[in-house]
């Protein structure tokens, strides 16, 4: 149902599609780039990922040497973390953020394009190791002294931090823009209590990066002036200490892991009212948690650092457990949402039931992690990347493939494949179960992380091989997925404005909107509005007796 | 459902947009600045953090190294820490100056702010030549020409900042109305001068 009816467009001055694709400041076709650019580094670490796992197929050196299987992993966990979950959700959030308001666009238009160009440019940068000798080999983490001149002379780890700078930049002023936009652009009557979950969690995860990105800033400086100005932040030898780094680099990183998957629970709160036709169950109860995970997710940094001595083990273990406690609410929230639904099991709800099963898994390995007595026995195993892609992958991948699927005929008019769809998920779902819920198995029998070959007595070589084969099914699962888009722009099925009869005033414009987005705005009375408004004949005098006198035949 | 369309004739249930749009509060660009301000804050606290780990994982005395003289206030920091406080004021006379409506000494404090500013750059690099140890000489070399650093590099900011906006002001851009630009960069302004307050005690006293 189209429930905005538009003025004819304004007519703009003629210019060429290039052009106007390389110098808009529309939020919605930065959100586009935003989400093209970050798809094509998720194929260019996906297929590093490959590499990787056919390496360890089975034991022996068989395709790589060590130093390249180093650079491919530090190259895969960097592009990933990122260039594609952090930017991939923040092109969904600068697509959706504005509409779900009922705002014309971002609050600085400009500043939009600026952060997502540096993002192309920075991971180029990361990428561009690779022509000078050798891309950055220490991991995504670079811990010192690995990174320091001794240990990594090449040109490459300066890419890496100069690159990791500007990508980080464009973070923060896509934060600042976030939040400028949400306190200030919202639509008349959307008390911040009548936002979409969604913006909601965008608003907290904001907020992580404003506060936690610049750490990182800090540190990559520390690290390029010991690298390249003889300093001594992170060397011994001259008073410095190369704990300092792993501090400063997980004070960014944990809440770095908040940002990567809040929005990601945004995009499932979403879309489990819409598939199950009935509100999301506690609503404020949901914004709580997600401001408390926020919070928190600044005080566990030194779980990452157990190993190191130098932490106090009960504080930052007691606050690891306790950060269960908001992510469980929101368990309890999405079941409780379905419960009794009428579910509708379309791909954006499939994804998003995978997301809750799989992130399930991982916030449990999770739990099982804070524990520091077990945590000393699985450090930098095989565990710790089981647990980390449950999370990353299991989570907020499901999340951005729900996102796709959800909002794609909103940015397209028209509806993904169904059948395919289907068959991208279940590939995809069975793929990264074979891939990564072997590598529990693999930490606990102590396979260390980030190492290229294994002895064949070590018992590990089954595990491997079925890890790997799951790897190939994901890569698999991701043909359906590219036809569907493909062949849907082509000659997809057009399906009006609002195919899901979803709540949120996103689906209240055309598909795809005008530039300017809304024409007019209905009353936003409730985080539902546009349910409201195709139920608004309810609050209409005299509408009971009608419904009543239809109820009988 | 489906016969439903609203905005032909329904103006109960769907109103125009643009009359309604709220304007109250702090001005969209200052909320911008303040939150940009916010990620420098943590960029800094960083800086200073790396600084108090140093100091406190530290073996031996803290201080120069060893053939440099201990760190004095006289006859540069000290100097030049009252002129970029003097600035913040100046700036702040120019805020007022333009909240009234008064060009000509916005103009004015505007230059002598960005005057006091170049002169506050120019007496750290004066002493950067006078201090006797540098960037690689030991971590508190490596931890003081950092935070200085960077902070001076925030300082030649707000210099870049102050020029463009003495270059609109003398073209008479702004008015008791339009002036967010110049409560922005002031805003600004004021931040850099905390950060020095904070550095200088640290360096300085802390010791």
């Amino acid at each position: 149902m189209a429930t905005t009816t538009l003025s004819p467009r304004a007519e703009s001055y003629r210019r060429s599609w290039v052009l106007d694709w390389l110098t808009t400041v529309d939020h919605k076709k930065i959100g586009v780039l935003y989400i093209l650019n970050s798809f094509l580094f998720f194929f260019a670490a996906g297929i590093l990922a490959l590499v990787l796992r056919s390496e360890l197929a089975v034991p022996g050196l068989q395709f790589l040497d060590e130093r390249t299987y180093n650079e491919a992993f530090t190259m895969h966990g960097t592009i990933m973390i990122f260039l594609f979950v952090v930017p991939v959700l923040a092109g969904f959030a600068n697509y959706i953020v504005p509409l779900q308001i009922g705002a014309p666009d971002m609050a600085f238009p400009r500043i939009n394009a600026l952060s997502f160009w540096l993002l192309p440019l920075g991971g180029l940068l990361i990428f561009s190791g690779y022509l000078f000798g050798g891309a950055a080999a220490e991991g995504w983490t670079s811990y010192n002294p690995l990174s320091n001149k001794t240990y990594a002379p090449g040109v490459g780890t300066d890419l890496w931090i100069i690159g990791l700078s500007l990508v980080g930049t464009a973070s923060i002023l896509g934060a600042v823009n976030f939040i400028a936009t949400i306190f200030k652009m919202r639509a008349p009557g959307m008390t911040l209590f009548r936002m979409p979950i969604f913006v909601w969690t965008v608003l907290v995860t904001a907020t992580l990066i404003l506060l936690a990105t610049p750490v990182l800033t800090a540190g990559l400086i520390m690290l390029f002036i010991d690298r390249n100005y003889g300093g001594s932040f992170f060397e011994p030898a001259a008073g410095g200490n190369p704990i300092l780094w792993q501090h400063i680099f997980w004070f960014f990183g944990h809440p770095e892991v908040y940002i990567v998957i809040l929005p990601a629970m945004g995009v499932v709160s979403e879309i489990l009212p819409v598939f199950s036709r009935k509100p999301l169950f506690g609503y404020k109860a949901f914004v709580f948690a997600t401001i408390g995970i926020g919070l928190l997710s600044f005080s566990v940094w030194a779980h990452h650092m157990f190993t190191t001595g130098v932490v106090f083990l009960p504080f930052f273990t007691f606050m690891t457990a306790l950060i269960a406690v908001p992510t469980g609410v929101k368990m309890f929230n999405w079941l409780a949402t379905m419960w009794r639904g009428a579910l509708v099991f379309t791909t954006p709800m499939l994804f998003a039931i995978g997301f809750i099963s799989m992130f399930l898994i991982g916030g449990i390995s999770g739990v099982v992690l804070a524990s520091a007595p077990i945590d000393f026995h699985l450090q930098d195993t095989y565990f710790v990347v089981a647990h980390l892609h449950y999370v990353f992958f299991g989570g907020s991948v499901f999340g951005v493939f729900a996102a796709t699927y959800f909002w794609f005929p909103k940015m397209t008019g028209r509806r993904l494949n169904e059948r395919l769809g289907k068959i991208h998920f279940w590939l995809h779902f069975i793929g990264f179960n074979l891939a990564f819920f072997p590598m529990h198995s693999l930490g606990i029998l102590g396979m260390p992380r980030r190492i290229a070959d294994y002895s064949p007595n070590a018992g590990w070589t089954i595990y491997n091989l079925i890890s790997t084969f799951g790897a190939f099914v994901i890569a698999i699962s991701i043909v359906p997925f590219l036809i569907n888009v493909v062949a849907t722009l082509i000659n997809g099925e057009r399906v009006g404005d609002d195919p899901w009869e979803a709540n949120t005033l996103e689906w209240a414009t055309t598909s795809p909107p005008p530039p300017y987005n809304f024409d007019r705005l209905p009353p936003v009375r409730s985080e539902r509005p546009v349910f409201d408004l195709r139920h608004r004949h309810v609050d209409e005098p005299g509408h009971a007796i009608v419904a009543e006198t239809e109820a009988q035949p | 459902m489906s016969a439903e369309t609203p905005a032909a004739g329904a103006p109960a249930g769907v109103r125009p947009l643009v009359a309604e749009r709220r304007e109250a509060g702090m001005p969209t660009p200052l909320v911008g600045m303040l939150l940009f301000i916010a990620s420098e804050v943590m960029f800094f606290g960083g800086l200073f953090a790396a600084y108090f780990n140093s100091r406190a994982t530290h073996q031996g005395p803290w201080g120069p190294p060893h053939p440099a003289p201990e760190l004095e206030i006289l006859p540069v920091a000290l100097p030049i820490t009252i002129i970029l406080i003097a600035s913040s004021f100046t700036m702040q006379f120019g805020v007022w100056a333009i909240r009234r409506g008064d060009t000509r000494k916005l103009k004015l404090w505007t230059a002598v702010t960005l005057l006091l500013g170049v002169v506050f750059l120019i007496g750290q690099l004066y002493d950067y030549s006078q201090l006797g140890f540098g960037i690689s000489d030991g971590i508190f070399g490596t931890t003081f020409y950092t935070l200085t650093g960077f902070h001076g590099a925030h300082v030649f900011g707000g210099a870049v900042g102050l020029t463009i906006l003495l270059a609109r002001s003398l073209q008479g851009q702004f008015s008791a109305r339009n002036h967010v630009a110049v409560e922005a960069i002031s805003m600004y302004w004021h931040f850099v001068d905390v950060v020095w307050i904070a550095l200088f005690t640290t360096l300085y006293f802390l010791r």
